[in-house]
């Protein structure tokens, strides 16, 4: 298992690179010029623009400037923000947990829904509950999030009046109210996007569910008179994740994507609604680094996924 | 293949009992698999709901605009944020604006982003899986790298600094309108090529190894008359299906873009940009966000209802 997460590791380093090319690719291709306002300021002389220029590298050829420009992301050094002048690294660490918090709750809770659902759609094809579960999940997956988002407002928060539609993280008090006014304000964006992964994961996990019962091995597990819990749950469950498990792994970056526009409209402080007010504000320097951050989180919830289908089928970690 | 179907349950009808005979004979002539394709796309019923609801909005929009001759832009503080009544079928905005037509003139804008998006997303995805299917060795390799590495990037944080960062000058260069429509249609297209991509290698690495490829190559046929003629029609299934499933994932990533209010201006009311506009009114003018959160949800909903009906009538191994 460990020759495996080294190797998984090593994958990294190429994939990284070739991200931040991309992105480095993208920046350098755009129009415009940082030190344009200094172009069109007659305070500034031309020699003191050009100055600037050699100064900060910009007229280096472009892989010079894209291999001082990986090596300091690497570093952590990721420059200032134009707009708030604090340091990016600081900016973005400070909103990162609050992202990971709420796209992680949301996670865990879809597959907490969408795994009891797909198994027993699965183990009953065709009856009244599977039918009623695949088309509650047909809509749930074509439910926009944006959308989903408003009409939980709408219900919980204007007609019913239950639950907060801000996202505040400065919540003053201790003890259990103040975690409870945190669940409670956290439970609209949660669901919002655990309705959404809950919806596609059911029906990955009932299809994969229906591939694996007619096997033989299930057969032969009912046959030497296994309880069906156990064969459900041992047997057939742990199979059909694992293509469950490349099916959630490619719709990682749909997760984050997700996660941007429910933050955005929860006005949830992580990375997603800070990238929108960054892109509001023109502040180049931490949309670059969002944009990174959000690319290394996909490839290392990618990681996480590779070792979940080497621990679900060994035969894989042993290649 | 023609023994394994079952006597539809409607066998008793002549057309349908005429098809069913057919179908023996059938597999042979170009235009009976169109027609075997269209009655299993018939058998999903809910494929066709679909369909019909989503060739009613077609129309709508097409057609809309000319019938309610109501404009867009008029402004009128009288009327604002008025429900539904009579006058406006589907309310007013904050300006007094009729929300209806905004929606039918938007709604133009929104599937033919979703259907230009597809396009662009099919070609680019055809074309880089054809190339690495058909080579094989090291162009495959390399293809297959950057197809992996496009589809470890984030879409739409990726999505947003690219437009971020080309905006103005393309509006600059093509206008507002087309400039807008040209970057946002490039981009969604542009990074949704991959699973298209992936499929069609797949495709062309079994089907170059088949007997009628074989069969072409020896008559000389030269390597882009076999991909176009021969390969390519046998595997346009799976093409199609994904194509049809991104439609709906670019109308809903064009909606996005414009809820965050990114992507089009305020005088190209998109499904999208109207809810971004509505949303913070939604404790006085829930209907103003209810109606176009509604047509995106519907065309989405019917157009994945559409491409599952695809699947199963395309996919010949699947007996319906």
């Amino acid at each position: 298992m460990s020759k495996y997460l080294v190797r998984r590791l090593l994958i990294l380093i190429p994939v990284l690179a070739g991200i931040s090319l991309v992105l480095f690719t993208i920046l350098a291709l755009a129009p415009g010029d940082p030190f344009e306002e200094l172009a069109t300021n007659p305070n500034v002389p031309p020699e003191v623009r050009a100055n600037l220029r050699t100064q900060f590298g910009l007229d280096d050829p472009i892989p010079v400037r894209y291999v001082r420009w990986f090596t300091s992301m690497m570093k952590g050094d990721w420059g200032f923000s134009f707009v708030s002048r604090v340091d990016v690294a600081t900016l973005i660490l400070q909103r990162l947990p609050t992202t990971l918090l709420v796209v992680g709750s949301a996670q865990l809770l879809g597959l907490l829904i969408a795994l009891p659902i797909g198994v027993y759609s699965a183990c009953r094809p065709y009856s009244l509950v599977d039918q009623i579960a695949t088309t509650l999940a047909f809509i749930g997956f074509s439910l926009p999030s944006f959308f989903t988002g408003l009409l939980f407002i709408l219900l919980f928060s204007i007609y019913l009046d239950w639950l907060p539609f801000i996202y505040r993280a400065d919540i003053s008090g201790t003890g259990l109210p103040w975690l409870w006014a945190h669940v409670k304000q956290a439970i609209m964006p949660v669901g919002v996007l655990a309705l959404l992964q809950g919806a596609s994961m059911t029906r990955f996990m009932r299809s994969a569910v229906l591939d694996v019962i007619r096997l033989d091995y299930v057969n032969t597990a009912r046959a030497k008179g296994l309880a069906e819990r156990i064969i459900i749950v041992k047997h057939v469950v742990r199979n059909a994740l694992i293509p469950v498990v490349t099916l959630i792994a490619l719709q990682i970056p749909g997760i984050f994507a997700g996660a941007l526009i429910t933050e955005q409209i929860f006005r949830v402080p992580g990375i997603g609604s800070l990238l929108i007010s960054s892109i509001l504000a023109n502040d180049t320097p931490v949309i670059m680094a969002i944009t990174f951050v959000f690319s290394c989180l996909v490839v290392v919830f990618n990681l996480v996924a590779d070792l979940v289908y080497g621990w679900l089928d060994p035969r894989i970690s042993y290649r | 293949m023609a023994g394994s179907i079952p006597a539809s349950r409607t066998a008793s009808s002549a057309p349908e009992a005429r098809a069913a005979g057919a179908a023996s004979a059938a597999s042979r002539t170009g235009d009976s698999l169109r027609a075997e394709t269209w009655r299993r796309f018939r058998r999903h019923q809910l494929a066709i709901v679909g369909a019909i609801a989503l060739a009613v909005m077609v129309l709508a929009v097409l057609a809309g605009p000319f019938v309610y001759r109501v404009p867009i832009d008029q402004i009128d503080f009288k009327a604002k944020l008025k429900s539904p009544s009579w006058a406006h079928p589907l309310g007013t905005d904050d300006l007094g604006q009729d929300v209806l037509a905004r929606m039918l003139y938007g709604g133009r804008i929104t599937l033919a982003v979703g259907v230009a998006a597809m396009l662009i997303a099919i070609s680019l995805g055809t074309a880089v899986g054809a190339v690495s299917g058909y080579m094989g060795g090291t162009v495959d390799h390399a293809l297959m790298r950057v197809t992996d590495l496009f589809l470890s990037l984030p879409g739409l944080p990726l999505l947003l600094l690219i437009i971020y960062l080309f905006r103005d000058s393309l509006k600059k260069v093509l206008g507002p309108e087309i400039g807008t429509f040209a970057l946002i249609v490039v981009v969604i297209g542009g990074l949704r090529w991959m699973p298209v991509a992936r499929l069609v290698r797949a495709q062309f690495l079994s089907l170059r190894e088949k007997e009628f490829v074989e069969a072409a190559r020896g008559l000389g046929a030269p390597p882009l008359r076999q991909i176009v003629r021969h390969i390519l029609p046998n595997s346009v299934g799976p093409v199609i299906v994904a194509g049809t499933l991104d439609v709906a994932a670019a109308i809903i990533a064009e909606s996005s873009l414009s809820f965050l209010g990114l992507g089009f201006p305020p005088d190209i009311p998109t499904w999208g940009r109207i809810l971004f506009d509505a949303k913070d009114n939604l404790d006085f003018a829930p209907h103003w966000a209810i109606f176009p959160g509604t047509a995106i949800f519907l065309a989405v909903l019917s157009i994945n209802y559409i491409g599952d009906g695809l699947r199963d009538a395309l996919d010949p191994r699947k007996v319906l």
